[in-house]
């Protein structure tokens, strides 16, 4: 499902150039269910945005679906977002204006979906994630839990082959947060691919896979539970000393 | 092609951002409003000045008479100039380009005017047939008097309307006899005063023959007033010079002397006033050129703000599918929905406020205030206009903004 090989991707600050991915190699399936962890800076939201098709890479190769992702142009890129990823952000990212129903219907109105049709789908999928109570709400009026799983009703009414979630349960409390990954876990047997940006264990630990990133590199990949543990107890212990 | 589901998306859009939409839409419809209100204003006054005009032929010419303040071949100053009869004969047969001539002979002011036992007083004017042509005398009933009247000395007399309803009631007037100062007239016209001057409406007309018989004013004229038919600005003014000439040579007095004549050309007094109102009518487009500037920046001052604004939203609405290109018509149309709407509403409060004002306020220098409405709709479609480039320039920057970097936007 997703290829990248030997990917870099520079940021420009000021007249300095701040190499942040320096070749990373990495395949995802389809149907797997991969965390990406690291520590601040080390390119993990970079290469998701990247994966996304959020943003551009500089050298390399990016292949989603056996389509080379590269010098598109944002008509292209959007096209592409809409058949094939869904969004779920740690700030939610939702429209305030709009309510609930609307807000996850959006997606469908980029993808030219009849207004009835869309509502109805919009009303299934807040179903699906117990908010169908609040569809006439505002995201003001909803809880971080609420506000997360109506973005995850809007990131997989497009039916995407691919959730990317960027730090979702960065804004949550312990309980929502493992609500939230069940959530993803359902998605993920439904077969979508979904990968997670996150820095807690716990949530990586409830993912099939995990990739470590340090300074633009991928440090370990397949990082089983009891490798994180040991290494989330040697930071604990160095972190005491 | 109309889609209805972007409307929609746009009216919800505006449904829930109504401050920031009234906003848009203000300046806009504030715009528009102001220029209907100056263009507005500007025709009222025009127009008390074409009403004005209107009242007497716009290519007259009038003299009076004056007393001489120089001395001029053997005639001592301070001596009275009196124009008679023989003079407007002698104009009308040696001056080219005359139309229309009359000579007026002011009898008397607040003279007895009576029927049976009602009474009223009046001022009497006496004047040649073809006055009507240089003065507007509007006749409700019967005639005004003709040449027939003025060679037979006839006593006939015109009123107005409201000296009939004053002396005769309901009754007719036409055909019945008056006293005026005692000598009885038949009144063989009825007419409409103009509403703003009462003084009108006190003017008998009678013929200047028989008034100069009646009331013993030999053959003096007051003043002398002709029309120069079609003549031009210059040919009219050529005619003017001529007359002053002729007066001066007939009445031997230096024609240098201002103070031996006194005469106006309606002509050249009507196209400085024509002169005076385009340069009005310049200064008022100038003043509405500038509120339309202000309104164009103040829309694109709103745009620039409002996309400002949305950045997070665009996007939002990028990661989830939306094309840059939906972004830019998705603004635009927001934009020139809420200008055209916004122009539109300015464009009636503007006419219907002219209307009011139209219908209320009526004075001699402000009359029937209206605006032209193909310069109104001119203005909004540019205001239109105006506001989709205004939402483009900056609709165009967001949607080129990378998603991740607009989402990035707090």
């Amino acid at each position: 499902m997703i290829r990248l090989n030997n990917l870099h991707k520079s940021y420009g600050i000021g007249s300095t150039s701040l190499h942040v991915l320096k070749g990373i190699d990495l395949h995802i399936g389809n149907g797997e269910l991969v965390s990406i962890m690291g520590a601040s800076g080390s390119g993990k939201s970079t290469l998701l945005n990247i994966v996304g098709i959020l943003d551009t890479y500089d050298e390399g190769e990016f292949i989603l679906d056996g389509k080379v992702i590269k010098h598109m142009n944002e008509t292209q890129a959007a096209l592409l977002r809409n058949q094939y990823i869904g969004f779920v952000f740690q700030s939610f990212n939702l429209i305030s204006f709009k309510n609930a129903v609307e807000n996850v219907a959006l997606p469908l109105y980029y993808k030219k979906v009849s207004r009835k049709k869309r509502n109805i789908m919009a009303l299934e999928y807040l179903d699906m994630m117990g908010l169908k109570d609040w569809a006439n709400h505002l995201p003001s009026e909803l809880s971080g839990g609420q506000k997360q799983r109506l973005a995850i009703a809007r990131a997989l009414i497009s039916k995407p082959k691919i959730i990317l979630a960027d730090e979702p349960t960065g804004a949550l409390d312990s309980t929502t947060s493992k609500e939230v990954m069940e959530i993803f876990k359902e998605i993920n047997k439904t077969g979508i691919t979904v990968i997670i940006v996150t820095h807690e264990n716990e949530v990586a630990m409830s993912t099939n896979r995990i990739i470590r990133l340090r300074d633009g590199l991928i440090e370990h990949d397949n990082l089983t539970p009891e490798m994180l543990k040991q290494h989330h107890n040697v930071l604990l212990t160095t972190q005491s000393n | 092609m109309f889609d209805i589901d972007k409307w929609q998306e746009i009216f919800a859009t505006i449904s829930k951002n109504k401050l920031r939409t009234f906003l848009t839409g203000f300046s806009v419809a504030w715009g528009i409003f102001m220029l209907i209100l100056l263009l507005g204003s500007g025709k009222g006054m025009e127009n008390s000045v074409h009403i004005q005009f209107d009242k007497r032929a716009k290519n007259a010419i009038f003299l009076y008479p004056g007393q001489t303040s120089k001395a001029y071949k053997g005639n001592k100053t301070g001596r009275q100039i009196q124009y008679t009869n023989e003079d407007l004969d002698y104009i009308k047969e040696s001056t080219k380009g005359i139309e229309f001539s009359s000579g007026r002979y002011y009898i008397s002011n607040n003279a007895i005017v009576a029927y049976k036992k009602e009474f009223a007083a009046m001022d009497l004017r006496a004047v040649h047939p073809e006055f009507i042509k240089i003065e507007k005398v509007d006749m409700t009933s019967g005639r005004f008097f003709n040449t027939f009247d003025l060679q037979q000395f006839n006593k006939v007399a015109v009123i107005s309307k409201k000296a009939k309803e004053s002396l005769f009631k309901n009754g007719e007037a036409l055909g019945n006899y008056i006293t005026v100062s005692g000598v009885p007239f038949q009144v063989i016209g009825v007419y409409i005063p103009d509403n703003e001057r009462e003084r009108d409406a006190k003017t008998l007309y009678m013929p200047i023959s028989t008034a100069q018989r009646v009331f013993s004013g030999f053959n003096i004229l007051h003043n002398i007033s002709v029309t120069t038919g079609n003549a031009t600005e210059e040919q009219s003014k050529a005619i003017h010079e001529r007359l002053k000439n002729i007066m001066a040579k007939r009445h031997h007095y230096d024609p240098s002397d201002t103070q031996a004549m006194f005469s106006y050309s309606a002509l050249e007094e009507y196209i400085q006033l024509l002169s005076l109102f385009a340069g009005i009518r310049l200064f008022i487009w100038i003043i509405g050129f500038g509120t339309i500037i202000a309104g164009i920046v103040g829309v694109s001052n709103i745009m620039v703000v409002v996309v400002r604004e949305r950045t997070k939203e665009i996007g939002i609405r990028k990661a989830i599918g939306a094309t840059p290109w939906s972004i830019i018509s998705m603004i635009l149309q927001e934009s020139i929905f809420i200008t055209s709407l916004a122009g539109y509403i300015g464009m009636v409060l503007g006419i219907g406020i002219l209307e009011i004002v139209a219908k209320n306020v009526r004075t001699q220098f402000f009359v029937n205030p209206e605006a032209d409405l193909s310069v109104a709709i001119s203005a909004t479609v540019l205001l239109i206009l105006a506001g989709a480039v205004a939402g483009f320039i900056p609709a165009r920057k967001a949607a080129a903004i990378k998603p991740i970097e607009a989402l990035r936007d707090e």
